[in-house]
Protein backbone atom coordinates (compact mmCIF):
# COMPACT_ATOMS: atom_id res chain seq x y z
CA UNK A 1 0.00 0.00 0.00
CA UNK A 2 1.52 3.36 -0.55
CA UNK A 3 1.97 6.23 1.68
CA UNK A 4 0.20 9.24 1.47
CA UNK A 5 2.65 11.59 2.65
CA UNK A 6 -0.23 14.00 3.60
CA UNK A 7 -2.06 11.78 5.56
CA UNK A 8 -2.31 12.46 9.31
CA UNK A 9 -0.45 9.43 11.17
CA UNK A 10 -3.13 6.65 12.35
CA UNK A 11 -4.81 7.62 15.66
CA UNK A 12 -2.87 4.96 17.88
CA UNK A 13 -5.44 3.01 19.91
CA UNK A 14 -7.02 4.56 23.27
CA UNK A 15 -5.98 3.30 26.51
CA UNK A 16 -9.36 2.87 28.21
CA UNK A 17 -12.38 3.93 27.34
CA UNK A 18 -14.56 6.45 27.90
CA UNK A 19 -17.77 4.90 29.39
CA UNK A 20 -20.71 6.83 29.98
CA UNK A 21 -21.88 6.56 33.93
CA UNK A 22 -24.42 4.06 35.15
CA UNK A 23 -26.88 4.72 37.77
CA UNK A 24 -24.33 3.09 40.13
CA UNK A 25 -21.11 2.00 42.02
CA UNK A 26 -19.93 -1.04 44.50
CA UNK A 27 -17.35 1.89 44.97
CA UNK A 28 -16.64 5.67 43.70
CA UNK A 29 -13.92 7.03 43.75
CA UNK A 30 -13.50 11.00 43.09
CA UNK A 31 -10.19 11.98 41.40
CA UNK A 32 -8.30 10.18 38.55
CA UNK A 33 -5.04 11.51 39.75
CA UNK A 34 -2.32 8.65 40.08
CA UNK A 35 -3.71 8.00 43.48
CA UNK A 36 -7.21 7.47 42.73
CA UNK A 37 -6.15 5.25 39.67
CA UNK A 38 -3.77 2.95 41.90
CA UNK A 39 -6.91 2.89 44.41
CA UNK A 40 -9.16 1.37 41.37
CA UNK A 41 -6.20 -0.88 40.11
CA UNK A 42 -5.64 -2.40 43.58
CA UNK A 43 -9.64 -2.76 44.27
CA UNK A 44 -10.10 -4.98 41.65
CA UNK A 45 -6.58 -6.51 41.42
CA UNK A 46 -6.12 -6.94 45.12
CA UNK A 47 -9.87 -6.83 46.14
CA UNK A 48 -12.16 -8.42 42.87
CA UNK A 49 -13.88 -5.41 43.54
CA UNK A 50 -14.63 -4.33 39.37
CA UNK A 51 -17.94 -2.38 39.79
CA UNK A 52 -16.03 0.89 40.52
CA UNK A 53 -15.85 4.53 38.84
CA UNK A 54 -13.05 7.04 39.00
CA UNK A 55 -14.60 10.59 38.64
CA UNK A 56 -12.88 13.17 37.83
CA UNK A 57 -13.88 16.93 37.22
CA UNK A 58 -11.27 17.49 34.47
CA UNK A 59 -9.06 14.83 32.36
CA UNK A 60 -7.19 12.06 33.39
CA UNK A 61 -4.42 12.51 35.80
CA UNK A 62 -4.03 16.38 34.45
CA UNK A 63 -3.74 17.64 38.11
CA UNK A 64 -0.67 16.96 40.28
CA UNK A 65 -0.14 13.82 38.60
CA UNK A 66 1.05 16.13 35.52
CA UNK A 67 2.51 18.73 37.34
CA UNK A 68 5.08 16.89 40.21
CA UNK A 69 8.96 16.67 39.64
CA UNK A 70 8.62 12.59 39.74
CA UNK A 71 11.23 12.16 42.72
CA UNK A 72 10.69 8.75 44.31
CA UNK A 73 12.24 7.65 47.80
CA UNK A 74 11.66 5.72 50.91
CA UNK A 75 14.18 7.54 53.05
CA UNK A 76 11.67 8.68 55.95
CA UNK A 77 12.60 9.13 59.60
CA UNK A 78 9.98 7.28 61.41
CA UNK A 79 9.11 4.13 61.37
CA UNK A 80 5.52 4.68 60.07
CA UNK A 81 6.71 6.30 57.13
CA UNK A 82 9.42 4.36 56.39
CA UNK A 83 6.90 1.56 56.38
CA UNK A 84 4.50 3.17 53.88
CA UNK A 85 6.58 4.83 51.81
CA UNK A 86 8.97 1.97 51.11
CA UNK A 87 6.18 -0.56 50.56
CA UNK A 88 5.71 1.67 47.69
CA UNK A 89 9.14 1.31 46.52
CA UNK A 90 9.20 -2.42 46.55
CA UNK A 91 5.83 -1.60 44.57
CA UNK A 92 7.51 0.36 41.98
CA UNK A 93 10.20 -2.03 41.36
CA UNK A 94 7.76 -4.39 40.52
CA UNK A 95 5.13 -2.23 38.72
CA UNK A 96 6.56 -1.98 34.84
CA UNK A 97 6.46 -5.44 34.25
CA UNK A 98 3.23 -6.31 36.22
CA UNK A 99 1.56 -2.92 34.56
CA UNK A 100 3.22 -4.01 31.34
CA UNK A 101 4.18 -0.60 30.39
CA UNK A 102 7.43 1.18 30.43
CA UNK A 103 7.80 3.89 32.35
CA UNK A 104 11.08 4.76 32.59
CA UNK A 105 11.19 4.13 36.23
CA UNK A 106 15.16 4.85 36.93
CA UNK A 107 16.25 3.72 40.36
CA UNK A 108 19.14 6.55 39.90
CA UNK A 109 19.42 7.69 43.93
CA UNK A 110 19.09 10.60 45.77
CA UNK A 111 21.32 12.58 47.61
CA UNK A 112 20.13 14.63 50.58
CA UNK A 113 22.95 17.46 51.01
CA UNK A 114 23.61 18.50 54.57
CA UNK A 115 25.11 21.91 55.28
CA UNK A 116 25.49 22.58 58.49
CA UNK A 117 26.18 20.94 61.51
CA UNK A 118 22.74 20.06 62.95
CA UNK A 119 21.78 19.00 59.09
CA UNK A 120 24.60 16.84 59.83
CA UNK A 121 23.68 14.83 62.84
CA UNK A 122 20.11 15.12 61.12
CA UNK A 123 21.22 13.39 57.90
CA UNK A 124 23.03 10.87 59.84
CA UNK A 125 20.02 10.08 62.55
CA UNK A 126 18.09 9.90 59.40
CA UNK A 127 19.93 7.12 57.57
CA UNK A 128 20.42 4.83 61.15
CA UNK A 129 17.26 5.10 61.06
CA UNK A 130 16.82 3.91 57.88
CA UNK A 131 19.32 1.12 58.25
CA UNK A 132 16.94 0.08 61.28
CA UNK A 133 14.44 -0.22 59.18
CA UNK A 134 15.29 -2.37 55.85
CA UNK A 135 15.72 0.74 54.35
CA UNK A 136 19.07 1.34 51.67
CA UNK A 137 20.28 4.43 53.16
CA UNK A 138 24.28 5.66 53.72
CA UNK A 139 26.02 9.03 54.90
CA UNK A 140 28.70 10.18 52.55
CA UNK A 141 31.53 12.78 52.77
CA UNK A 142 31.92 15.35 50.42
CA UNK A 143 34.42 13.78 48.60
CA UNK A 144 32.13 10.24 48.35
CA UNK A 145 28.96 12.76 47.30
CA UNK A 146 31.37 14.65 44.05
CA UNK A 147 32.41 10.76 43.31
CA UNK A 148 28.05 10.25 42.40
CA UNK A 149 27.88 13.72 41.22
CA UNK A 150 30.82 15.40 39.99
CA UNK A 151 28.75 18.36 38.87
CA UNK A 152 27.82 19.39 42.15
CA UNK A 153 30.06 22.05 43.58
CA UNK A 154 31.21 20.60 46.98
CA UNK A 155 34.03 23.43 47.32
CA UNK A 156 34.40 24.51 51.02
CA UNK A 157 34.31 28.35 49.76
CA UNK A 158 30.94 28.46 49.81
CA UNK A 159 28.04 30.22 51.99
CA UNK A 160 26.79 26.73 52.44
CA UNK A 161 29.99 24.37 51.80
CA UNK A 162 28.55 20.64 51.28
CA UNK A 163 29.33 19.11 54.77
CA UNK A 164 28.40 15.78 53.54
CA UNK A 165 24.72 14.03 52.31
CA UNK A 166 22.42 10.67 52.74
CA UNK A 167 22.41 8.26 49.78
CA UNK A 168 19.50 6.14 49.15
CA UNK A 169 20.46 4.10 45.75
CA UNK A 170 17.09 2.99 45.15
CA UNK A 171 15.28 6.10 44.56
CA UNK A 172 14.96 7.46 41.65
CA UNK A 173 12.60 9.02 38.74
CA UNK A 174 9.60 7.57 36.84
CA UNK A 175 7.87 9.01 33.73
CA UNK A 176 4.77 10.58 35.76
CA UNK A 177 2.00 10.52 32.70
CA UNK A 178 3.01 7.13 31.46
CA UNK A 179 2.21 5.87 35.13
CA UNK A 180 -1.15 6.81 34.53
CA UNK A 181 -1.83 5.66 31.62
CA UNK A 182 -0.28 2.59 32.25
CA UNK A 183 -2.28 2.09 35.64
CA UNK A 184 -5.66 3.54 33.25
CA UNK A 185 -5.55 0.92 30.62
CA UNK A 186 -4.87 -1.70 33.67
CA UNK A 187 -7.94 -0.88 35.51
CA UNK A 188 -9.79 0.10 32.77
CA UNK A 189 -9.56 -3.54 31.34
CA UNK A 190 -10.41 -4.88 34.89
CA UNK A 191 -13.90 -3.40 34.16
CA UNK A 192 -13.44 -0.60 35.62
CA UNK A 193 -15.08 3.13 34.38
CA UNK A 194 -12.94 6.39 34.19
CA UNK A 195 -15.27 9.32 33.48
CA UNK A 196 -13.38 12.39 32.73
CA UNK A 197 -15.05 15.66 32.19
CA UNK A 198 -17.71 14.24 35.72
CA UNK A 199 -17.01 16.69 38.70
CA UNK A 200 -18.61 15.53 42.06
CA UNK A 201 -20.19 19.06 43.61
CA UNK A 202 -21.96 17.02 46.51
CA UNK A 203 -23.43 14.12 48.40
CA UNK A 204 -26.49 12.06 48.64
CA UNK A 205 -26.98 11.15 52.52
CA UNK A 206 -29.04 8.76 53.83
CA UNK A 207 -31.95 9.37 55.99
CA UNK A 208 -32.01 7.68 59.27
CA UNK A 209 -33.41 3.95 58.66
CA UNK A 210 -36.31 1.75 59.41
CA UNK A 211 -36.39 0.57 63.11
CA UNK A 212 -35.09 4.15 64.17
CA UNK A 213 -31.08 3.43 62.56
CA UNK A 214 -28.54 5.57 62.44
CA UNK A 215 -29.60 9.39 62.17
CA UNK A 216 -30.68 12.00 59.57
CA UNK A 217 -27.14 12.46 56.82
CA UNK A 218 -24.56 10.09 59.02
CA UNK A 219 -23.84 7.95 56.33
CA UNK A 220 -23.47 8.94 52.17
CA UNK A 221 -24.84 6.84 49.87
CA UNK A 222 -23.96 8.87 46.59
CA UNK A 223 -22.59 11.53 44.66
CA UNK A 224 -23.97 14.56 42.87
CA UNK A 225 -22.19 15.50 39.35
CA UNK A 226 -22.45 17.16 36.53
CA UNK A 227 -24.03 14.39 34.64
CA UNK A 228 -25.83 13.45 37.24
CA UNK A 229 -26.62 11.55 40.91
CA UNK A 230 -24.09 8.04 41.11
CA UNK A 231 -25.06 5.72 44.08
CA UNK A 232 -22.32 4.20 45.75
CA UNK A 233 -21.75 1.77 48.21
CA UNK A 234 -18.72 3.53 49.30
CA UNK A 235 -17.15 6.61 48.30
CA UNK A 236 -13.30 7.01 48.42
CA UNK A 237 -11.84 10.78 48.15
CA UNK A 238 -8.28 11.15 46.30
CA UNK A 239 -8.95 14.63 45.28
CA UNK A 240 -5.73 16.31 46.54
CA UNK A 241 -5.92 19.78 47.49
CA UNK A 242 -9.63 20.12 46.48
CA UNK A 243 -10.93 17.52 48.98
CA UNK A 244 -11.76 19.85 52.02
CA UNK A 245 -13.83 21.33 49.83
CA UNK A 246 -16.12 18.35 49.52
CA UNK A 247 -16.18 17.39 53.14
CA UNK A 248 -16.99 21.33 54.23
CA UNK A 249 -20.04 20.20 52.59
CA UNK A 250 -20.98 17.47 55.03
CA UNK A 251 -19.02 19.68 58.48
CA UNK A 252 -16.27 17.37 58.05
CA UNK A 253 -13.49 19.61 58.30
CA UNK A 254 -10.09 18.25 57.93
CA UNK A 255 -6.64 19.71 59.15
CA UNK A 256 -5.36 20.65 55.58
CA UNK A 257 -4.85 23.45 53.87
CA UNK A 258 -4.19 24.18 50.00
CA UNK A 259 -1.25 25.36 48.76
CA UNK A 260 0.40 26.31 45.53
CA UNK A 261 3.74 23.90 45.18
CA UNK A 262 5.35 25.13 41.90
CA UNK A 263 8.30 23.73 39.67
CA UNK A 264 10.25 24.52 36.42
CA UNK A 265 12.26 22.98 33.70
CA UNK A 266 15.15 23.96 32.04
CA UNK A 267 15.50 23.64 28.14
CA UNK A 268 16.87 20.06 26.98
CA UNK A 269 20.41 19.30 28.14
CA UNK A 270 22.90 16.72 27.28
CA UNK A 271 22.88 13.97 29.38
CA UNK A 272 24.95 15.23 32.78
CA UNK A 273 23.15 14.96 36.05
CA UNK A 274 23.68 11.54 37.25
CA UNK A 275 21.47 11.56 40.34
CA UNK A 276 18.94 13.44 42.05
CA UNK A 277 20.09 15.79 44.63
CA UNK A 278 18.03 17.75 47.22
CA UNK A 279 18.85 20.00 49.57
CA UNK A 280 16.82 21.24 52.59
CA UNK A 281 19.32 24.36 53.75
CA UNK A 282 20.03 26.04 50.65
CA UNK A 283 16.34 24.48 49.53
CA UNK A 284 16.32 23.56 46.00
CA UNK A 285 16.06 19.70 44.56
CA UNK A 286 17.44 19.21 40.82
CA UNK A 287 16.99 16.15 38.60
CA UNK A 288 17.43 15.90 34.91
CA UNK A 289 14.23 13.85 32.63
CA UNK A 290 15.30 11.32 30.51
CA UNK A 291 14.55 13.66 27.29
CA UNK A 292 17.41 16.27 29.00
CA UNK A 293 15.65 19.16 30.68
CA UNK A 294 16.75 19.76 34.43
CA UNK A 295 14.09 20.02 36.49
CA UNK A 296 13.93 22.01 39.78
CA UNK A 297 11.17 22.20 42.78
CA UNK A 298 11.43 23.70 46.46
CA UNK A 299 8.65 24.60 48.80
CA UNK A 300 5.53 25.62 48.88
CA UNK A 301 3.91 29.54 48.25
CA UNK A 302 3.38 30.38 51.82
CA UNK A 303 -0.57 31.81 51.22
CA UNK A 304 -3.59 29.29 50.83
CA UNK A 305 -4.83 29.25 47.27
CA UNK A 306 -6.75 27.04 44.33
CA UNK A 307 -5.05 29.30 41.56
CA UNK A 308 -2.86 26.52 40.53
CA UNK A 309 0.21 29.23 39.87
CA UNK A 310 2.38 30.80 42.72
CA UNK A 311 4.85 34.14 43.08
CA UNK A 312 7.93 34.60 41.22
CA UNK A 313 10.21 35.31 43.74
CA UNK A 314 9.27 31.23 44.86
CA UNK A 315 11.45 30.65 41.79
CA UNK A 316 13.90 32.77 41.91
CA UNK A 317 14.84 31.64 45.19
CA UNK A 318 15.06 27.94 43.99
CA UNK A 319 17.01 28.78 41.01
CA UNK A 320 19.92 31.09 43.13
CA UNK A 321 19.88 27.59 45.23
CA UNK A 322 20.51 25.64 41.98
CA UNK A 323 22.83 27.40 40.84
CA UNK A 324 24.77 27.79 44.32
CA UNK A 325 24.88 23.85 44.04
CA UNK A 326 25.58 23.78 40.24
CA UNK A 327 27.44 26.39 39.31
CA UNK A 328 27.36 25.03 35.48
CA UNK A 329 23.31 25.51 35.68
CA UNK A 330 23.88 29.42 35.21
CA UNK A 331 23.36 29.80 31.65
CA UNK A 332 20.94 27.28 30.83
CA UNK A 333 17.53 28.48 30.16
CA UNK A 334 14.11 28.33 31.69
CA UNK A 335 11.33 26.32 29.48
CA UNK A 336 8.44 26.90 31.74
CA UNK A 337 6.93 27.33 35.21
CA UNK A 338 3.62 25.97 36.60
CA UNK A 339 1.69 25.10 39.64
CA UNK A 340 -0.14 22.54 41.26
CA UNK A 341 -2.56 22.75 44.46
CA UNK A 342 -1.40 20.28 47.25
CA UNK A 343 -3.11 19.53 50.79
CA UNK A 344 -0.78 19.93 53.31
CA UNK A 345 -0.96 18.47 56.99
CA UNK A 346 0.26 19.75 60.14
CA UNK A 347 2.75 16.77 60.45
CA UNK A 348 3.30 16.59 57.10
CA UNK A 349 1.92 13.27 56.89
CA UNK A 350 -0.95 12.14 54.78
CA UNK A 351 -4.62 11.19 56.05
CA UNK A 352 -6.02 7.93 54.99
CA UNK A 353 -9.23 6.33 56.86
CA UNK A 354 -12.64 6.58 57.35
CA UNK A 355 -14.57 10.08 58.32
CA UNK A 356 -16.85 10.80 60.86
CA UNK A 357 -19.56 10.21 57.82
CA UNK A 358 -20.19 6.97 57.22
CA UNK A 359 -19.31 5.04 53.88
CA UNK A 360 -16.61 7.96 53.36
CA UNK A 361 -12.98 7.66 52.98
CA UNK A 362 -10.34 10.30 52.92
CA UNK A 363 -6.99 9.82 51.20
CA UNK A 364 -5.60 12.95 51.34
CA UNK A 365 -2.96 15.31 53.35
CA UNK A 366 -0.05 14.15 50.98
CA UNK A 367 0.99 18.22 50.65
CA UNK A 368 4.35 18.25 48.21
CA UNK A 369 5.22 14.14 48.13
CA UNK A 370 2.68 11.83 47.08
CA UNK A 371 4.11 10.73 44.01
CA UNK A 372 6.26 8.73 45.58
CA UNK A 373 3.65 6.91 47.45
CA UNK A 374 1.32 6.50 44.52
CA UNK A 375 1.35 2.51 44.69
CA UNK A 376 1.21 2.38 48.62
CA UNK A 377 -1.87 5.20 49.02
CA UNK A 378 -3.42 2.75 46.28
CA UNK A 379 -3.20 -0.23 48.30
CA UNK A 380 -4.05 1.03 51.55
CA UNK A 381 -6.89 2.90 49.84
CA UNK A 382 -8.36 0.24 48.24
CA UNK A 383 -8.10 -1.78 51.12
CA UNK A 384 -9.75 0.74 53.50
CA UNK A 385 -12.63 0.88 51.00
CA UNK A 386 -12.93 -2.94 50.38
CA UNK A 387 -12.70 -4.23 53.98
CA UNK A 388 -14.21 -0.67 55.37
CA UNK A 389 -10.62 -1.07 58.01
CA UNK A 390 -7.87 0.45 57.45
CA UNK A 391 -4.71 -2.02 56.27
CA UNK A 392 -1.70 -1.88 58.87
CA UNK A 393 0.28 0.05 57.11
CA UNK A 394 -2.05 3.08 57.10
CA UNK A 395 -4.07 2.15 60.37
CA UNK A 396 -1.74 5.12 61.81
CA UNK A 397 -2.43 8.06 59.30
CA UNK A 398 -5.97 8.46 60.76
CA UNK A 399 -7.99 11.14 61.24
CA UNK A 400 -8.33 10.26 64.72
CA UNK A 401 -4.44 10.90 65.15
CA UNK A 402 -4.94 15.15 65.53
CA UNK A 403 -7.41 14.30 68.89
CA UNK A 404 -4.93 11.31 70.46
CA UNK A 405 -1.81 13.42 69.43
CA UNK A 406 0.06 10.22 67.89
CA UNK A 407 1.06 12.77 65.01
CA UNK A 408 3.44 11.01 62.45
CA UNK A 409 5.59 14.45 62.22
CA UNK A 410 8.34 14.42 59.19
CA UNK A 411 8.38 18.09 59.05
CA UNK A 412 12.29 18.95 58.60
CA UNK A 413 13.31 15.38 59.69
CA UNK A 414 13.08 13.74 55.92
CA UNK A 415 14.84 16.43 53.89
CA UNK A 416 12.71 18.83 51.56
CA UNK A 417 9.55 17.14 52.17
CA UNK A 418 9.00 15.94 48.31
CA UNK B 1 3.85 37.93 43.12
CA UNK B 2 0.90 39.42 45.56
CA UNK B 3 0.46 42.94 46.01
CA UNK B 4 -0.24 43.77 49.73
CA UNK B 5 -1.93 46.69 51.38
CA UNK B 6 -0.19 47.29 54.71
CA UNK B 7 -2.84 48.89 56.70
CA UNK B 8 -0.07 51.56 57.89
CA UNK B 9 2.83 51.26 55.25
CA UNK B 10 1.08 50.82 51.74
CA UNK B 11 0.99 48.58 49.31
CA UNK B 12 3.73 46.40 49.10
CA UNK B 13 5.53 43.48 47.63
CA UNK B 14 4.39 40.10 49.01
CA UNK B 15 8.23 39.41 49.72
CA UNK B 16 7.95 42.26 52.42
CA UNK B 17 5.45 40.04 54.33
CA UNK B 18 4.94 36.62 56.33
CA UNK B 19 1.93 34.73 56.20
CA UNK B 20 -0.27 33.98 59.38
CA UNK B 21 -3.02 31.90 58.02
CA UNK B 22 -6.48 32.49 58.94
CA UNK B 23 -7.60 35.20 60.85
CA UNK B 24 -9.99 35.95 63.37
CA UNK B 25 -8.81 32.82 65.76
CA UNK B 26 -8.24 33.22 69.60
CA UNK B 27 -6.82 31.10 72.17
CA UNK B 28 -9.49 29.10 74.28
CA UNK B 29 -10.54 31.02 77.44
CA UNK B 30 -9.57 27.89 79.45
CA UNK B 31 -7.57 25.36 77.43
CA UNK B 32 -8.27 22.74 80.45
CA UNK B 33 -12.11 22.82 80.05
CA UNK B 34 -11.29 21.45 76.58
CA UNK B 35 -12.03 17.96 75.64
CA UNK B 36 -8.88 16.60 73.35
CA UNK B 37 -11.19 16.57 70.01
CA UNK B 38 -11.91 20.51 71.07
CA UNK B 39 -7.98 20.69 71.67
CA UNK B 40 -7.44 19.45 68.04
CA UNK B 41 -9.79 21.82 66.66
CA UNK B 42 -8.64 24.70 68.42
CA UNK B 43 -4.53 23.67 67.32
CA UNK B 44 -4.97 21.78 63.99
CA UNK B 45 -8.30 22.81 62.02
CA UNK B 46 -8.67 25.81 59.78
CA UNK B 47 -10.99 26.96 56.94
CA UNK B 48 -9.16 26.33 53.71
CA UNK B 49 -12.21 27.29 51.58
CA UNK B 50 -12.09 28.14 47.71
CA UNK B 51 -13.18 31.80 47.58
CA UNK B 52 -13.16 34.57 49.99
CA UNK B 53 -10.35 33.84 52.97
CA UNK B 54 -10.10 36.30 56.07
CA UNK B 55 -6.20 35.60 56.71
CA UNK B 56 -3.21 37.09 58.80
CA UNK B 57 -0.45 38.46 57.48
CA UNK B 58 2.59 40.87 59.24
CA UNK B 59 4.79 43.01 56.94
CA UNK B 60 7.88 41.54 58.47
CA UNK B 61 10.71 44.09 56.56
CA UNK B 62 8.53 47.33 57.13
CA UNK B 63 6.78 48.32 60.66
CA UNK B 64 6.43 44.39 61.63
CA UNK B 65 3.19 44.94 62.37
CA UNK B 66 0.19 41.85 61.90
CA UNK B 67 -3.10 42.80 60.21
CA UNK B 68 -5.94 41.14 58.17
CA UNK B 69 -6.24 40.62 54.77
CA UNK B 70 -9.67 39.34 52.82
CA UNK B 71 -8.39 37.47 49.65
CA UNK B 72 -10.00 35.23 47.28
CA UNK B 73 -7.96 31.77 47.42
CA UNK B 74 -9.15 31.51 43.54
CA UNK B 75 -8.22 34.52 41.83
CA UNK B 76 -5.71 35.80 44.36
CA UNK B 77 -7.90 39.17 44.60
CA UNK B 78 -7.20 41.30 47.72
CA UNK B 79 -10.56 43.26 48.89
CA UNK B 80 -9.90 44.40 51.55
CA UNK B 81 -7.00 45.13 54.41
CA UNK B 82 -7.54 45.80 57.91
CA UNK B 83 -5.70 46.59 61.59
CA UNK B 84 -5.97 43.23 63.57
CA UNK B 85 -8.84 44.51 66.22
CA UNK B 86 -11.05 44.87 63.89
CA UNK B 87 -14.18 43.44 62.20
CA UNK B 88 -13.78 41.04 59.41
CA UNK B 89 -15.77 43.24 56.20
CA UNK B 90 -17.96 41.36 54.63
CA UNK B 91 -16.82 39.81 51.38
CA UNK B 92 -18.10 41.78 48.33
C1 LIG C 1 5.07 21.09 41.49
C2 LIG C 1 4.89 19.79 42.24
C3 LIG C 1 5.99 18.97 42.45
C4 LIG C 1 5.85 17.77 43.14
N1 LIG C 1 6.93 16.94 43.25
C5 LIG C 1 6.79 15.73 43.85
C6 LIG C 1 7.89 14.83 43.86
O1 LIG C 1 8.97 15.10 43.32
N2 LIG C 1 7.73 13.62 44.49
C7 LIG C 1 6.55 13.29 45.10
O2 LIG C 1 6.48 12.22 45.69
N3 LIG C 1 5.48 14.11 45.07
C8 LIG C 1 5.56 15.34 44.46
N4 LIG C 1 4.48 16.19 44.40
C9 LIG C 1 3.23 15.82 45.10
C10 LIG C 1 2.36 14.88 44.29
O3 LIG C 1 2.19 15.41 42.99
C11 LIG C 1 0.98 14.71 44.95
O4 LIG C 1 1.13 14.40 46.32
C12 LIG C 1 0.17 13.59 44.30
O5 LIG C 1 0.16 13.75 42.91
C13 LIG C 1 -1.26 13.60 44.85
O6 LIG C 1 -2.02 12.48 44.42
P1 LIG C 1 -2.79 12.41 43.02
O7 LIG C 1 -1.80 12.05 41.98
O8 LIG C 1 -3.91 11.50 43.16
O9 LIG C 1 -3.29 13.94 42.87
P2 LIG C 1 -3.93 14.68 41.61
O10 LIG C 1 -3.26 14.27 40.36
O11 LIG C 1 -3.97 16.13 41.94
O12 LIG C 1 -5.39 14.05 41.59
C14 LIG C 1 -6.54 14.62 42.18
C15 LIG C 1 -7.61 14.66 41.10
O13 LIG C 1 -8.87 14.94 41.68
C16 LIG C 1 -9.61 15.70 40.76
N5 LIG C 1 -10.72 16.35 41.47
C17 LIG C 1 -10.64 17.29 42.45
N6 LIG C 1 -11.86 17.65 42.85
C18 LIG C 1 -12.74 16.91 42.14
C19 LIG C 1 -14.18 16.83 42.11
N7 LIG C 1 -14.94 17.60 42.91
N8 LIG C 1 -14.76 15.96 41.24
C20 LIG C 1 -14.00 15.18 40.41
N9 LIG C 1 -12.64 15.22 40.41
C21 LIG C 1 -12.03 16.07 41.26
C22 LIG C 1 -8.57 16.67 40.21
O14 LIG C 1 -8.99 17.24 39.00
C23 LIG C 1 -7.35 15.78 40.08
O15 LIG C 1 -7.21 15.22 38.79
C24 LIG C 1 4.58 17.40 43.70
C25 LIG C 1 3.47 18.23 43.50
C26 LIG C 1 3.61 19.41 42.75
C27 LIG C 1 2.41 20.28 42.54
ZN1 LIG D 1 3.72 48.03 57.32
Amino acid sequence: MSHDPRALPEQPSWLWRNPEPKRSYDVVIVGAGGHGLATAYYLARNHGITNVAVLERGWLAGGNMARNTTIIRSNYLLDESAALYDHALRLWETWPEELDYDFLFSQRGVLNLAHTMQDVRDSKRRAFSNQLNGVDAEWLTPDEVAKICPILNVSSEVRYPVLGATFQPRAGIAKHDHVAWALARKADAMGIDLIQGCEVTGFVTAPAGAGGTGTDGDRVVGVHTNRGTINAGRIGLAAAGRTSTLTEQLGIRLPVQSHPLQALVSELLEPIHPTVVMSNHVHVYVSQAHKGELVLGAGIDSYNSYAQRGSVPVIERQMAAAIELFPMFARAQVLRTWGGIVDVSPDASPIIGPTPVGNLFVNCGWGTGGFKATPAAGWTFAHTLATGQPHALNEPYGLDRFATGALIDEHGAAAVAH
Amino acid sequence: MLLIECPWCGGRDETEFGYGGQAHLSYPDDPHELSDERWAEYLFMRDNPRGPFAERWVHSAGCRRWFNVLRDTATNEITASYPIDAREPVAR
